[in-house]
C-alpha cells in the first residue's frame, strides 16, 4: 500500500505482524474461557431437560417384557377414547386461553392505563393468587361452585335460578378455575406490551384525525397483539399439561392427557404406555408451537423484534 | 410560490392568556402571542421553559388552566386532539411500527375517507414533496433518522392542513444531518406556505429557519422579533445570554451618558436612566485595532489572557483596564497581515457603536 506520508505519524510498517499470534492466542483463551462458564448451564439442561425427555422416548417404546414394541402408540390409534381425550384436552386449553383473553385484555389495558402507583397495586392484587397453594385455590372454587355452595345459595336466594345450577364437576368448573389460575401469565406480558406502546403513537394518531375509538383500534390494539399472543400461547401451553384443577372441578366428567397419565400409572402401572401419552402430548404441543408461529409470526412475538 | 396540491389557505394562531399550571409551578404563566398567517415562527427556550408545553396546547394534548386559542375566527381551546385538523410532527417521529411508510403517510387520509386509490396517490405525492418518492412500502424499521424525519413530516402535511406544528423534530439527527434539514424545511416552508410553528432550542436552528422568533423562558414570552432583530437588540439579559455568546459590563449611567471604566460609550440607541444596565458585547463583533481608529468606535485598552484556536475562529480572553475579561473572536487568515496577538500582548479593542448595545440587567 503506498500511502503519503503524513508528517507526525510513525512510518507504516507492512513486512512484519507485530503480536498477531498472541493476540490470536488471546482470543482463543477468551472463547474457552466462555465455555467454561457456560458449562454449568449446559450440564443443567442435560440433566433437568434432555436426559429425561429421551428417557421418555425410550420408555414410550418398551413392552411389559422390556422388548422394543409399538403397542402403546397402536392403542392409541385404535381406541376411540383417546382421541377423545386429546381431543377434550385441546377443546378445555382453546376455551380457556379464548376466556383468558376476553377477561385479561380489558384487565391489562386498564392496569397500563392507570398511574405508576396504583397499577402495582393492582399488578400485586392479579398476582396475589400465586402466592397461595394451587391446591388451595381449587378447593376454594369447589366450596363457592358446588350444588349447596356459596354461588348456588346466593342465587336461589337473589331469585336468578330456582334449582342449583351443576356449576362444577363439569366443563363449567374446570373452565372457570383454569381461567382463574391462568389469568396471570395472560396479563402480566401483555402488560408488559401494552406498557412499552410509546403513547406518543397515540397522540400522533388524535393528531392525524383518529378519536379515541379509532386511535384504540388502528394503533394500540395491533401494537398490543405480539403481547397478546406471547400470553396466549403461554397459558395454551400450560393449560395442555394441567392437572389439579380438571381433576378436581372436573369431576371426572372432563378428563385431560395429564389424568389419563395419572391413571395408566397409578391403577395400571404401565410406564410405557403413560410415556407415550407424554410423548404424543409433547409432540402435539411442539407441533402447535410450530404451526401458531407460521401463522402468527412468533419470531416477531418471542424475538422481541419491531 | 404555493405548491398546486395545496389548496387550502394558511391561518393565523391568536393565542391569548394562556395559562398553564402544574401544582405551583406556572408552565406557561399568561402566554399570548399572534402567529400570522403563513409565518413560520419558532418557540425557543431552554428545557422546562414551556415551549413544547405551549405546542402542545395548540395541539390539543395539554389542557390550559384557562385562556384562549384561536385558529382563523375559530377558537379551539376546548377542541379534542383529533378535530383540530393541525398537523404535527413529534420529537420521535411517532411513526407506527405496525404499517409500512405509505400506510403511515396514507393513515390521516383514510380516517379522513378518502378514496384508496387517491390517498395512495396523495400519500406517493406527499412523499415525493420530501424527496422519499417510491419508498412507499418501506417498513419504518429500514430507515434511517433523517428519513424517518421525512415520512413524519409527509404524514403530517399530506391531509393538507393550514397550521404545521413541530417539536424538536431535527434534535434526534447528526449535525450535518439537521442542518441540511433546516434548509430543506425551510423551503418546504416557502412552497407549502401553511402557518408553522416550530419549536427548538437550538439557539442557531432558531435563527436559521424561522420568520420570527419567541423566546420563551420560565413559561413567559421575553421577546418576539425577526432573527436578526432579536439577535442585534435583545430585550434582555436572558435573551442576550441564551441567543449567541455574549459578554456583560457593568455600565454607570449618568443622565444620557453611559460610562464603561471611566470612558463615555458611544451608542446605538438612547439611554433609558431608570433601568439598570450593561453592555453588551458579543465576541464576533468586537475587534482588534491596529494603530488607526475608525470613526464610531468605542476603544478599550486591553491584555490578552489566553488564545484558543477553534477551527473557523480564535477564540481569544482579554483582560480590560478594569479587570473585567471579555471575550472576542478573530478571524483564522492565513495571511500574514492578519496577524493574532499571543497571550500577554497588549491590543486596543473596537466595538462600532452600531454594536454598542446596552440592556437591562434584570434577568427578563
Amino acid at each position: 500500500m503506498a500511502v503519503t506520508e503524513i508528517a507526525g505519524l510513525p512510518p507504516e510498517q507492512t513486512a512484519e505482524k507485530p503480536n498477531a499470534e498472541g493476540l490470536r492466542r488471546d482470543a482463543t483463551a477468551e472463547r474457552m474461557t466462555m465455555l467454561g462458564l457456560c458449562s454449568p448451564a449446559i450440564f443443567l439442561v442435560m440433566i433437568i431437560m434432555i436426559i429425561p425427555v429421551g428417557w421418555l422416548f425410550w420408555l414410550s417404546f418398551l413392552g411389559d417384557d422390556g422388548s422394543f414394541t409399538l403397542e402403546h402408540y397402536e392403542r392409541m390409534v385404535n381406541r376411540k377414547s383417546y382421541a377423545r381425550i386429546f381431543w377434550t384436552t385441546f377443546e378445555v386449553s382453546i376455551l380457556t386461553t379464548l376466556i383468558c383473553i376476553v377477561i385479561g385484555y380489558p384487565l391489562a389495558y386498564f392496569l397500563s392505563q392507570l398511574p405508576a402507583r396504583a397499577a402495582t397495586i393492582c399488578l400485586i392484587a392479579v398476582l396475589l393468587p400465586f402466592w397461595t397453594s394451587l391446591l388451595v385455590r381449587t378447593y376454594a372454587w369447589l366450596v363457592l361452585l358446588q350444588r349447596k355452595g356459596l354461588l348456588n345459595d346466593w342465587a336461589i336466594d337473589a331469585g336468578l335460578w330456582d334449582t342449583p345450577v351443576k356449576l362444577v364437576h363439569n366443563m363449567n368448573g374446570t373452565l372457570i378455575g383454569m381461567v382463574h389460575i391462568m389469568l396471570p401469565y395472560l396479563v402480566l406480558p401483555l402488560y408488559g406490551a401494552m406498557k412499552a406502546i410509546d403513547k406518543d403513537y397515540l397522540k400522533a394518531a388524535s393528531n392525524l384525525g383518529a378519536g379515541p375509538v379509532r386511535a384504540f383500534w388502528t394503533v394500540f390494539f395491533p401494537l398490543s397483539l405480539p403481547g397478546l399472543f406471547a400470553g396466549g400461547l403461554i397459558v395454551f401451553v400450560l393449560c395442555l399439561g394441567f392437572f389439579v384443577t380438571p381433576a378436581v372441578l372436573g369431576g371426572g366428567k372432563v378428563i385431560m392427557v395429564s389424568m389419563k397419565i395419572t391413571d395408566t400409572i397409578e391403577i395400571f402401572f404401565n410406564w410405557g404406555a403413560a410415556s407415550a401419552l407424554g410423548v404424543v402430548l409433547l409432540v402435539l404441543t411442539m407441533g402447535t408451537l410450530y404451526l401458531s408461529s407460521r401463522l402468527l409470526r412468533l419470531d416477531r412475538v418471542l424475538g422481541g423484534g419491531r | 410560490m404555493k405548491d398546486s396540491s395545496v389548496g387550502a389557505e394558511a391561518l393565523p394562531i391568536t393565542i391569548r392568556d394562556v395559562t398553564k399550571t402544574y401544582g405551583d409551578v406556572h408552565a406557561l404563566d399568561h402566554v399570548s402571542l399572534d402567529i400570522r398567517s403563513g409565518e413560520f415562527m419558532t418557540l425557543l427556550g431552554p428545557s422546562g421553559s414551556g415551549k413544547t408545553t405551549l405546542l402542545m396546547v395548540l395541539a390539543g394534548f395539554t389542557r390550559p388552566d384557562h385562556g384562549s386559542v384561536k385558529f382563523g375566527d375559530r377558537e379551539v381551546i376546548r377542541t379534542p386532539p383529533h378535530q383540530r385538523d393541525v398537523g404535527m410532527v413529534f420529537q420521535n417521529y411517532a411513526l407506527f411500527p405496525h404499517m409500512n411508510v405509505l400506510a403511515n403517510v396514507a393513515f390521516p387520509l383514510k380516517l379522513r375517507k378518502v378514496p384508496k386509490a387517491e390517498a395512495a396517490a396523495r400519500a406517493e405525492a406527499a412523499l415525493e414533496t420530501v424527496q422519499l418518492g417510491g419508498y412507499g412500502q418501506r417498513q419504518v424499521d429500514q430507515l434511517s433518522g433523517g428519513q424517518r424525519q421525512r415520512v413524519a413530516l409527509a404524514r403530517a402535511i399530506v391531509f393538507e392542513p393550514r397550521i404545521l406544528l413541530m417539536d424538536e423534530p431535527l434534535s434526534a439527527l447528526d449535525k450535518k444531518l439537521r442542518e441540511h434539514m433546516q434548509i430543506e424545511l425551510r423551503h418546504l416552508h416557502e412552497k407549502l406556505g401553511m402557518t408553522t410553528v416550530y419549536v427548538t432550542h437550538d439557539q442557531r436552528e432558531a435563527l436559521t429557519m424561522s420568520d420570527r422568533i419567541a423566546v420563551i423562558n420560565h413559561g413567559r414570552l421575553m421577546q418576539l422579533d425577526q432573527p436578526r432583530r432579536l439577535y442585534d437588540r435583545p430585550a434582555n439579559r436572558f435573551v442576550a445570554d441564551f441567543i449567541g455568546e455574549s459578554t456583560f459590563l457593568p455600565v454607570t449611567v449618568e443622565g444620557q451618558a453611559a460610562k464603561v471604566a471611566g470612558k463615555d460609550l458611544l451608542l446605538a440607541e438612547a439611554v433609558d436612566p431608570n433601568r439598570k444596565t450593561e453592555l453588551l458585547m458579543r465576541p464576533e463583533r468586537v475587534r482588534i485595532l491596529n494603530g488607526s481608529v475608525p470613526p464610531d468606535m468605542n476603544v478599550f485598552d486591553a491584555t490578552v489572557s489566553e488564545v484558543v484556536f477553534q477551527g473557523e475562529s480564535f477564540l481569544i480572553y482579554a483582560d480590560l483596564a478594569g479587570g473585567t475579561s471579555i471575550a472576542l473572536r478573530a478571524s483564522t487568515f492565513s495571511d500574514p497581515a492578519a496577524q493574532v496577538p499571543a497571550a500577554g500582548d497588549t491590543v486596543s479593542l473596537g466595538l462600532h457603536r452600531d454594536d454598542t448595545v446596552l440592556i437591562s440587567a434584570e434577568e427578563g
